[in-house]
């Protein structure tokens, strides 16, 4: 598959950032990270399970109109280790990157532990710091290595 | 020690839960020496979840340093029934104590209430999280019977859930000392424990049978195992009764082990035992009041 059927399936965009090699299936997760839910202005391309060379499938997230930095992908790297970042500038690729492991997640994911402190009506965040092979909350300190998907949790 | 909380027995080093028993032992030896160190000090108590040993020995701990206490009392007849969040009831008593002490049937809530108040809080058990002072107490205590160097401790009962379990075997991993858990397979120690143990290189070992290994240990600390764990009444029965010291239990024991528990006992511990030398958990209980006065010194100086 080259980079020229992935423009047929997705259209090139002018500005902003094309989130590539994201893990098969999870597309709408990554953007629901992002906090993108279309109620905001950027036009948004998604392309799921994309024939891929390197994965076998992947996914491709396009948001036009906004360059996402370093912070906000970061998190991604839980659910898309292998996702790339290209921030596009007049339809050039002017900065490609991977995404880093964070050392903290706020936010993002919900503590799988019923009496965790952060699942209680709270006025707090989640907060997790990140292991080699997992997450740990920062409030009852609960391990979570598998499935983390499933634990995302952004209203 | 340079803390402003107490929540956790892993914030300590090794030298800092020296200095704070060699602190404890001089106030034991010479409490009097403190009778007005803070004088006019208050101590928030906001206990949660039902406690007499813990509430009682605090209470009586910064009495002897005298200061005293304002208590929220029991859950029921305060605001928390009209629905107030923690974080907002220990930001209104933080306005009228020097230090809070809480504890609460959620893990994490200690952690969490410190983000919130500018005064100490300290952690007297949260959920099946931690209770670091319990684990103070409980150092102090092997530490005069037996020691804290080259020894080996048996810890049983229930390790899932048991928050004394927790800080206490965090603790042990700061000091020359073999740990054997021993527990029925669905009480084993959490993944969150098991990980930290690991990371500490501790020598650690996990059984579901106290026989095997009862003639090495120099300590064996039993714990409750809660009728609420169980799907029905046999089971309980049948692993409370296995995991149960009794006279019997013990003809294999070296002369010198020291049982410790955390109290309050059902039926882990036979009352046969109470007069026997092994038995070491009155004299643990006492000691929450000279090692509290030490940690509430330290951390109100």
């Amino acid at each position: 598959m080259s980079q020229d059927d992935h423009q047929l399936r997705v259209s090139k965009i002018r500005d902003g950032t094309v989130i590539d090699h994201v893990t098969a299936g999870h597309a709408l997760t990554v953007l629901a990270i992002l906090g993108i839910d279309g109620s905001g202005e950027e036009t948004v391309s998604v392309a799921m399970n994309v024939p891929s060379g390197e994965t076998g499938h992947k996914d491709i997230v396009k948001v036009e109109g906004r360059e996402l930095s370093q912070d906000e992908v970061d998190v991604l790297s839980l659910i898309a280790p292998a996702a790339t970042i290209n921030i596009v500038r007049e339809y050039e690729v002017v900065e490609k990157s991977r995404v880093d492991r964070p050392t903290a997640v706020v936010g993002v994911l919900s503590c799988p532990n019923a009496n965790c402190i952060s699942a209680a009506r709270e006025p707090i965040e989640s907060r997790f710091s990140v292991l080699a092979d997992g997450v740990r909350c920062a409030y009852c300190e609960t391990i979570l290595r598998e499935d983390l998907a499933d634990h995302i949790d952004v209203g | 020690m340079q803390h402003d909380h107490v929540l956790s027995t892993k914030q300590f080093s090794r030298g800092e839960i020296e200095a704070l028993l060699d602190r404890a032992a001089e106030i034991d030896a010479d409490p009097g020496a403190v009778a007005d160190r803070h004088a006019g000090t208050l101590l928030g108590l906001l206990f949660f979840e039902p406690s007499t040993r813990t509430k009682m020995s605090f209470e009586a701990a910064i009495k002897r340093l005298g200061g005293n206490v304002v208590d929220m009392g029991p859950v029921g007849a305060s605001s928390v029934e009209k629905g107030e969040t923690l974080a907002d009831t220990v930001r209104v008593v933080e306005g009228y104590a020097d230090a809070l002490v809480l504890r609460h049937p959620s893990e994490g809530a200690a952690r969490m209430a410190s983000e919130f108040v500018s005064v100490p809080v300290v952690n007297a058990g949260d959920g099946a999280g931690q209770h670091p002072t319990q684990t103070l107490l409980d150092l102090y205590t092997i530490r005069e019977r037996v020691g804290l160097t080259d020894i080996t401790i048996g810890i049983m009962g229930d390790l899932k859930y048991g928050r004394t379990v927790h800080s206490l075997a965090e603790a042990l991993t700061r000091f020359d000392v073999s740990q054997h858990f021993i527990s029925p397979e669905s009480l084993s120690l959490p993944a969150n424990v098991r990980y930290d143990l690991h990371e500490s290189g501790a020598r650690v070992r996990e059984h579901t049978d106290l026989e095997p290994v009862l003639p090495e240990l120099d300590v064996l600390y039993v714990t409750r195992i809660q009728r609420e764990r169980f799907p029905d009444e046999n089971e309980y029965r049948a692993v409370a009764g296995e995991f149960g010291i009794g006279r019997k239990t013990l003809s294999v024991a070296d002369d010198d082990l020291a049982i410790m528990h955390p109290l309050p006992r059902v039926d882990e511990v036979a009352p046969q035992i109470d007069s026997t030398s092994h038995a070491q958990y009155f004299e643990q209980a006492h000691n929450g009041v000279p090692v509290r006065m030490a940690l509430l010194d330290t951390l109100l100086s």
